[in-house]
């Protein structure tokens, strides 16, 4: 544990030796991931390569079978999902997982439910309180719509907007968490082009203006070499790359993994 | 007689329907005193139909009888939709809870007017303890982390019981001091006057729900950690040892003025209009008032998607127990308000098929509609109970049992209609969510 106070700068996030194995099948082994403070990483990796197990394990929806992860120096194994997500951490999902019978707002709202400073009791009696602070709560989720042009189809039913602009709810919701390190599961899946571009705008926006640390998943070059300062590759669930991204696109391992055997040494 | 009688009972229903509507729009007014006076008006416009001017009584003794079980039924379905249709947890527990609350609260009047103070103090200690004992433990476990429920549930039980027990002493400790103030059926004490009376019901029922929020707590605890349908089976299961219960009361449990299956006669039959529209009322502004706060908004989340909740920060254990907790509470006062109406209580009406009843209503009214609910609680009394039961004991003495057949047809021609309830989730006035406007950039 003390080692955090020889790094500089701090680490966000840290995982040491980190494993999960369902049954026989290792799907993440013992992996180690350094993010540190502010940074914008990328995880890459073939299909099955144990990205999105490894955000799983991150925000405690699985328990990881050996290892450890630190955020922000402190051990995240044993807490709950939510009071991971309390300490800060905020995600997406790959395949989108917005409450679809929600309005956009209340998706955001939801969200923002921890920090919502009212109680139950507030809420049933209906006191001063109450409205004081539902109205400062749906003014700071109308903010995070703003950002990501959402603020006139807030009152929308989630499930009836197009994809694009769930996948945009999904990030509003999953910054109205008030997180310090954002999961971000491919975010620009199922996107066209011009829709890469304004996301890619998107995530350095918030990365700036929220001082956050972001780690996404993506499949998409185009994304990860573009946004990405440093970039950890997997493959059968072991990290076989890791550095910035020009490094990673003249790694011979990681165009074995992508393009097979070979492959490397034609291109 | 018999087209007039149709014709009055249509008339009826529909007037019932619209008076429904009236009272969710006049409490959704923005103008304080117009809701006031509207909510007001609404009770006195019952009030006087209810009144007889020499022959002549719009709303029958009969009708009486439905209007209450109409709004002892609203609280329940509440309850239940709160459980299924805005948390989504499949629970056929809401029949149980509500014979807990009918019993409950029976016991306390019954005992009361029979000399017996126990059974209030008793059960107001108990509820006060109890509550007081599980905050404590709450306290002390959340400093903890990773405690298996069973354990914590064990915990739980154990401060129960503990808290249970120094109830029962207080109580017959108190017992000889009350007993001159309480006198004997033949000779009532002050304490046995009309005044005091309503406030004992009042109190009696309000404990009722507070007892049932209490077990519902305890059984909900390591239940809720099933998925939904195997939770729906294990409510199912509640259900039936409730009215296990009732049925041996005299025996199996130290109750023997509950006479077991023989049912529970002599219960004071203190439920007027104006309880029966009042507890209804308050539960339609709790519930409306929880669904649209930020806390009531998790829940939904919990029904929308449970790993997405998890993943925004949102304790899912907590959220279905308190939803649980809420929605039981609101079935124990209507089994309050139900048992000084009906004045005599049967293990039958406790049964678990009855039990589908509630939910029946929520899935005709619209899971996750309140308003489809109350509108579906009233409809399916005065439909079932009112016009059904009354044209086809005409027709020959055992011709009402093809309401059982009428109903569910009635039922299945909906779904295959309108799968998502009558009024899918719209809701009326009083119980809209606010739409918020646009914010507008300066």
């Amino acid at each position: 544990m003390s080692k955090q106070n020889t790094q500089n700068p701090p680490l966000t996030l840290e995982t040491i030796g980190l494993t999960k194995r369902f049954g026989g099948l290792r799907a993440v082994g013992n992996v180690n991931l350094k993010i540190k403070k502010g940074e914008l990483a990328g995880l890459i990796g073939p299909n099955g390569a144990g990205k999105t197990t490894a955000f799983n394990l991150i925000t405690g929806l699985y328990k990881p079978t050996e290892g450890e992860i630190l955020f922000q120096g402190e051990s995240i194994v044993g807490p709950e999902p939510f009071e991971i997500t309390r300490m800060g951490i905020g995600r997406t999902f790959q395949n989108i997982r917005l409450f679809s019978n929600l309005t956009v707002l209340d998706n955001v709202r939801i969200a923002y439910h921890p920090h919502a400073g009212y109680s139950l009791f507030d809420g049933i009696a209906r006191t001063p309180n109450y409205y004081a602070k539902e109205k400062e709560l749906t003014e700071k989720t109308q903010e995070f719509l703003a950002i990501f042009g959402l603020e006139k189809l807030q009152n929308e039913v989630a499930k009836n907007l197009p994809y694009g602009e769930q996948r945009r709810v999904e990030i509003a919701r999953a910054l109205a968490c008030n997180p310090r390190l954002l999961l971000l599961d491919e975010p620009a899946a199922g996107m066209n082009p011009k829709e890469i571009v304004e996301l890619m705008d998107l995530i350095h926006l918030i990365h700036d203006r929220f001082d956050l640390t972001i780690l996404l998943i993506e499949h998409q070059m185009r994304v990860v070499m573009g946004i990405c300062q440093h970039i950890t590759v997997l493959d059968f669930g072991e990290v076989i790359a890791e550095g910035t991204p020009k490094d990673i696109q003249e790694n011979e391992r990681v165009v074995e993994a992508y393009l097979g055997k070979g492959a490397g040494h034609a291109a | 007689m018999d087209t007039f009688f149709l014709v009055a009972s249509l008339v009826k229903i529909i007037a019932i329907l619209a008076y429904i509507y009236g009272l969710l729009w006049v409490m959704g007014h923005a103008n304080r005193w117009v809701k006031i006076g509207g909510i007001v008006l609404a009770f006195a416009v019952v009030q006087l139909a209810l009144t007889p001017f020499g022959d002549f009584q719009i709303l029958t003794a009969f009708d009486q009888g439905l209007l209450y079980q109409a709004c002892a039924m609203t609280m329940v379905a509440l309850g239940l939709n709160l459980i299924y249709g805005f948390n989504g947890q499949f629970s056929l527990g809401q029949w149980g809870f509500y014979g807990i609350g009918a019993y409950c609260a029976a016991d306390i009047t019954y005992r009361w007017i029979n000399g017996d103070s126990r059974g209030l103090i008793v059960v107001a200690f108990g509820v006060v303890l109890v509550a007081l004992a599980i905050w404590g433990i709450g306290k002390f476990l959340s400093r903890y982390r990773g405690i298996p429920v069973m354990s914590s549930f064990t915990l739980y039980l154990l401060g129960t019981v503990a808290a249970a027990a120094v109830a029962v002493f207080i109580g017959n400790a108190l017992q000889p001091l009350l007993q001159p103030a309480l006198g004997t059926p033949e000779n009532p004490g002050w304490l046995n006057s009309e005044i005091a009376l309503q406030v004992v019901f009042f109190l009696a029922v309000i404990l009722a729900g507070a007892f049932a929020a209490i077990v519902s707590f305890l059984f909900g605890l390591p239940v809720l950690t099933l998925g939904s349908d195997y939770f729906g089976i294990a409510t199912l299961g509640f259900t039936i040892v409730i009215n296990t219960l009732m049925i041996n009361s005299d025996t199996i449990l130290p109750f023997p003025e509950m006479k077991g299956g023989r049912g529970m006669i002599g219960i004071p039959k203190l439920t007027t209009w104006f309880w029966a529209f009042a507890f209804m009322v308050l539960v339609i502004i709790v519930m409306r008032n929880f669904i649209h706060s930020s806390t009531g908004r998790t829940v939904m989340s919990v029904r929308e998607d449970e790993t997405a909740a998890r993943a925004m920060g949102i304790d899912i254990a907590g959220t279905k127990l308190l939803s649980f907790v809420v929605g039981s509470l609101f079935a124990g006062l209507a089994g309050g308000v139900y048992a000084h109406y009906i004045g005599f209580l049967s293990p039958g009406t406790f049964d678990f098929l009855v039990g589908f009843n509630p939910l029946i209503i929520v899935v005709f009214g619209g899971l996750g509609s309140m308003s489809g609910t109350v509108a579906a609680s009233f409809g399916w009394i005065f439909f079932l109970e009112g016009l059904l039961r009354v044209i086809l004991s005409q027709m020959g003495t055992e011709a009402p049992t093809w309401r059982f057949v009428l109903y569910p047809i009635a039922l299945l021609l909906l779904m295959l209609l309108r799968p998502q309830g009558l009024l899918g989730n719209t809701e009326w006035g009083f119980l809209k969510a606010k739409v918020i406007p646009l914010k507008v950039e300066k």
